[in-house]
């Protein structure tokens, strides 16, 4: 089962209150996600460990539900 | 998980400079991200090894504990996990899967 955009969004906010999450719907189909999350807590992270951080936000759903999130990670400006 | 797999990923990751563990073969990728971890491969003129991890079920699942990422494609360069297709862009778009390479010895284009 797809999850929606929101819940997706939802569950990123409640690990990373901070952060600024931008999902876009990529195939139109709900299953198909882009998501851009900036995070002041990713401040000195690497790439690999800003990512485990929103994969850790969602759960253990990555990869599995969640097979097609595009993911980019960043800090604020 | 058994071990013996474990070993087999081990002995995988440390037996090519750049070995990518993915969806398909690189002539017929089965999904997008594996698709585009392989263009960004060829544009970066690097010699590189492939595992199709739909051909072994015990691989697919041993590689995401191996490297603890629950996604494919996944990325070694000299036996160190250095991401997914999603981080293999961004370090290509800055320039820094080239620097990773030269860092490691490894000859590309």
């Amino acid at each position: 089962m797809p999850m929606a955009a929101s819940d997706i969004e939802a569950m990123i906010k409640a690990a990373l209150p901070d952060a600024q999450v931008e999902i876009t719907d990529l195939a139109g189909d709900g299953d198909h996600y882009s998501a851009r999350v900036v995070s002041e807590s990713f401040r000195g992270l690497t790439r690999i460990n800003q990512q485990r951080k929103v994969y850790d936000a969602l759960g253990g759903r990555m990869g599995g539900v969640l097979h097609a999130l595009q993911l980019s990670t960043g800090v604020p400006d | 998980m058994s071990d013996d797999v474990q070993a087999r990923i081990a002995t995988a990751v440390n037996s090519a400079d750049v070995l990518l563990f993915m969806k398909g073969t690189p002539l017929f990728p089965q999904c997008g991200f594996s698709s585009r971890a392989i263009a960004i491969l060829e544009h970066l003129g690097v010699e590189y090894a492939t595992i199709d991890v739909l051909q072994d079920p015990g691989i697919r699942q041993g590689i995401k504990e191996f490297s603890d990422w629950p996604t494919i494609p996944q990325l070694y360069v000299k036996g160190e996990f250095v991401g997914g297709s999603d981080i293999m862009m961004e370090m290509y778009e800055a320039g820094e899967l080239a620097e990773l390479l030269e860092e490691k010895g490894v000859p590309h284009a």
